[in-house]
């Protein structure tokens, strides 16, 4: 078995392969590309992608998938929005203002509540994960643009008199030189590739989405399992649109229309199966910053962005091309393991 | 057999397989085997599991192709690209595993993927409605061509199973265990419709364990051992003891003797447990019964007799049942699967592949997937202390694997029950509920799980096994319990039953020859 591992290697680096080789296409291509200013700008498109697409990943291994986190993003920013300019009317003649970090927290229950609605679909009513989270997709986009009536929350500086100032600095702040956003990004990823390696929780996922009977039978609680991914990937989107509308001052509610599908394409790019139990939140980050770079390197060379779009086709369908091919290799190899044992 | 048969007559052949060798990655299954099946007769094909002949029959079917070797079919050399090449040239199979679609009418199975069509397109249902109603009287069954399979008892689906193969009008018609899921009223319908293939000249290969169904009804007999013949002739010269003989070689079977230790207390009981079934009437049917410390008990049943039901309501996996179940006389109120393993109570199921394992894990995190929480502190798993308690028990169980963190599926199957048996012993169970423990093992690898448990009763662990084998059921129990249809037709301490008392108590609630035979005639009148 010298030669096969060597393939092997290479097919399961090749995430990482396909970054490095972007970078040093678009460094070559694009002038100004590899620059820390870029670098920085680029990691703040990309990690808004991420924050989606951790959430998603875990969804994708139990077997599922999760459709409403585009319009999670928007109802999360308008639930800030709305919060930070008008406060909660009471009806008495008196308006309810929260500080910055109640917004927060509020907007974030809100992604968590929509991913409960979600699993609870799921695991209680036997809803097909494709079609409860379409539902919900309809459900949040409605309710975002319902909170408005359509218009955007412009402005969302705050008042120091309500004690609702500081909002944008999520966004645009920074620590050490380097954004507040992927500081965050950086916690998130670490604690879910913690929780997916290191945790019982974590080990139980990946059980569910390999075989959820066999799992059910070993003592694994299919349904809490199945309900933390969806409240999971409903508090990265909500995180997601924070963000978004924190970075734009402003939050208009068709925000993160069409955001899922990047998730999953990061996810699947990053070497996570559609059919679940497979699949690592490293991978997906790198797949995000394939995707992330992939733009904004084709506009930095000023490619028609309808060809941005062909290409990420393209490249989503040669990564499963590629993922099927590192699994039959994969088998080929666990027959030789078998001859080697002699059975 | 009729008389005037000359057995060496080659023109009686019409399939032979000669020099047949099959090899997978890892394991040769075939091994230079010659193989002739005669028309008009029944060919009967013995062994142990995974002794080849699945796989020979997979090859004359067109599943499998051969590595080495040839088949004729009357006498000129043929290859058969996939199953509907061997179809097309008369050879039919019945599987060992149903391959129905639980979803569609009993018709549209008997016809799938040879659907009768007006121009290709129009499937003819009343026709096709006809033909499968004439197969049923046929097969002196009243199943209606319109039910859907999944509303059959498993005993009924092996008859649609049979009906799929004749509506192709074999000449060859494979039967890789028939009778392993029929009472034995459907198993003497079963014999007068083969012995009716017989006389229109069909050929039938027939696999079975049941070795005195196999001396009655067959008319030559090859026995294969390691994908290797070791006997084959006419049945007229042959008795049980020559089969076994032929079929275990040497070694014979090894049931690990009792150990005469003491039996403890009751530390299991189940009472009156029901539960309802999807066709109507109870899965499992007040069911009562204990169990005591160091106790082997073993629950002997046909398929469907709602043995593996009654294993997953103990584990909790049946919301709707009734009953209660005690453990060390305390009734066990929390429903959860996690609970029951927690009152120490653990399942190996049947059913390896979709119930016991999960296949792209490696093998480490299939064995300490119950008992994860015993290598955790708050929430941080510890990996090293896993490893290493998955590897104690790979010891302690003596499973061949090259590391503990290649997936499981690139086990044998015997591996692979160990991991499973593994993985419910890290649990620290008190009651282990094995269901079928042997199925799809090698002999080598059985002789070792029935030690195994023969090890745990005496570290006294009660174990409730099931098992539709009766010289298993027979050598294992200190207790036996049988079920039919849901009901326990019997309990019989192992020293004083027969196992003619066994398999009468197993039959009780089917319904007898003479009934099916009634049915039959009105049926025509």
């Amino acid at each position: 078995m010298g030669g096969q591992p060597a393939i092997l290697l290479l097919l399961k680096m090749r995430t990482v392969i396909a970054l490095l080789a972007v970078i040093l296409f678009f460094s070559l291509a694009a002038p100004n590309f590899v620059s820390t200013a870029n670098m920085v700008i680029i990691s703040k498109h990309v990690a808004i992608n991420a924050f989606l697409a951790i959430g998603m990943t875990f969804v994708i291994i139990t077997g599922g998938i999760d459709l409403s986190v585009g319009s999670v993003v928007g109802l999360a920013g308008m639930v800030a929005g709305g919060l930070i300019l008008h406060g909660i009317d009471l009806g008495i003649g008196y308006t309810l203002y929260f500080n910055v970090f109640e917004v927060i927290l509020i907007a974030l229950c809100v992604g968590v509540a929509v991913g409960a609605v979600n699993g609870l679909l799921i695991t209680r009513m036997n809803v097909a994960p494709f079609i409860a989270t379409l539902g919900t997709l309809y459900m949040a986009r409605g309710f975002a643009l319902l909170s408005s009536d359509g218009a955007t929350f412009p402005n969302l500086t705050g008042d120091a008199a309500l004690g609702t100032t500081g909002f944008p600095a999520l966004g645009s702040g920074s620590f050490l030189g380097i954004p507040y956003t992927i500081w965050i990004l950086i916690v998130v990823a670490a604690a879910a590739a913690y929780i997916g390696a290191r945790t019982p929780l974590g080990r139980h996922i990946y059980a569910v989405g390999g075989n959820a009977q066999a799992a059910a039978l070993s003592g694994v609680k299919v349904r809490r399992v199945k309900m933390f991914v969806y409240m999971f990937s409903g508090f990265c989107a909500a995180i997601a649109g924070l963000i978004i509308s924190s970075q734009l001052v402003a939050a208009h509610p068709a925000t993160g229309e069409t955001f899922e599908l990047n998730a999953i394409a990061a996810a699947v790019l990053g070497g996570t199966s559609m059919s679940g139990g497979r699949g690592r939140i490293a991978g997906t980050i790198v797949g995000a910053f394939v995707i992330g770079i992939l733009s904004d390197g084709l506009v930095m060379m000023g490619v028609s962005s309808f060809w941005q779009i062909v290409i990420k086709g393209l490249v989503i369908i040669a990564a499963v091309v590629v993922d099927q091919f590192q699994q039959r290799v994969e088998a080929r190899i666990t027959l030789q393991h078998q001859a080697a044992l002699g059975r | 057999m009729s008389p005037e048969r000359q057995p060496d007559d080659p023109d009686d052949i019409v399939l032979s397989v000669r020099g047949a060798t099959k090899v997978y990655p890892g394991t040769t299954a075939l091994d230079n085997v010659d193989f002739d099946v005669r028309r008009g007769a029944v060919n009967v094909l013995v062994g142990e599991n995974g002794a080849g002949k699945s796989t020979l029959m997979k090859i004359i079917a067109g599943v499998e192709q051969l590595t080495g070797g040839e088949i004729l079919l009357d006498g000129k050399q043929v290859t058969f690209a996939d199953t509907m090449d061997a179809a097309r040239q008369g050879i039919g199979i019945v599987f060992q595993e149903l391959n129905l679609f639980p979803n569609m009418s009993v018709t549209d199975n008997i016809f799938i993927a040879r659907e009768r069509t007006r121009y290709g397109v129009d499937i003819t249902g009343s026709e096709q409605r006809e033909a499968a109603r004439q197969l049923m009287r046929r097969l002196e069954h009243d199943i209606d061509p319109d039910s859907m399979v999944a509303d059959l008892p498993i005993g009924k689906q092996q008859i649609v199973e049979i009906a799929k193969a004749l509506a192709q009008d074999a000449r060859i018609l494979i039967m890789d265990e028939p009778t392993s899921a029929l009472s034995a009223a459907e198993v003497e319908i079963l014999f007068r419709v083969i012995a009716d293939l017989k006389a229109q000249g069909v050929a039938i290969i027939y696999i079975s364990h049941r070795l005195e169904e196999l001396v009655r009804l067959g008319d030559y007999i090859t026995v294969l051992r390691d994908g290797r013949i070791t006997g084959s002739r006419p049945m007229d010269d042959v008795n049980v003891s020559w089969i076994v003989q032929n079929m275990i070689g040497a070694a014979s079977r090894d049931f690990a003797k009792p150990d005469g230790h003491q039996i403890g207390g009751e530390i299991f009981r189940a009472e009156q447990i029901c539960l309802p079934s999807r066709r109507g009437g109870y899965a499992v049917d007040h069911v009562s019964l204990q169990l005591h410390a160091g106790e082997i008990v073993g629950i002997y049943g046909l398929m469907g007799a709602g043995r593996s039901e009654l294993f997953e309501c103990i584990m909790g996996r049946h919301p709707s049942m009734t009953g209660s179940f005690h453990v060390d006389g305390e009734v066990l109120a929390d429903r959860s699967v996690a609970a029951r393993i927690a009152r120490g109570i653990a399942l190996i199921p049947e059913d390896r592949k979709t119930e016991g394992l999960i296949e792209i894990m490696a093998i480490r995190e299939n064995m300490t997937l119950s008992s994860l929480k015993s290598f955790t502190r708050a929430f941080h798993l510890n990996l090293k202390r896993e490893r290493e308690a998955a590897l104690s028990f790979v010891r302690e169980l003596a499973i061949k694997i090259a590391s503990p963190e290649n997936p499981v599926s690139s086990l044998s199957g015997g591996n692979q029950q160990k991991v499973v048996i593994g993985k419910a012993l890290m649990t620290k169970p008190r009651i282990l509920l094995m269901d079928e423990p042997s199925r799809g093992i090698d002999i080598g690898a059985k002789a070792e799980v029935f030690r195994t448990m023969r090890r745990l009763a005496a570290e006294g662990i009660g174990i409730l096994f099931a098992t539709s084998d009766l010289e298993e059921v027979m050598s294992l129990s200190d207790r036996i319990v049988v079920m039919s249809n849901g009901k326990v037709t019997g309990e019989f301490d192992r020293a004083a039953v027969t196992e003619e008392q066994v398999v009468a108590a197993s039959a009780v609630g089917h319904a007898p020859a003479a009934e099916v035979r009634d049915q039959k005639v009105s049926a025509r009148a």
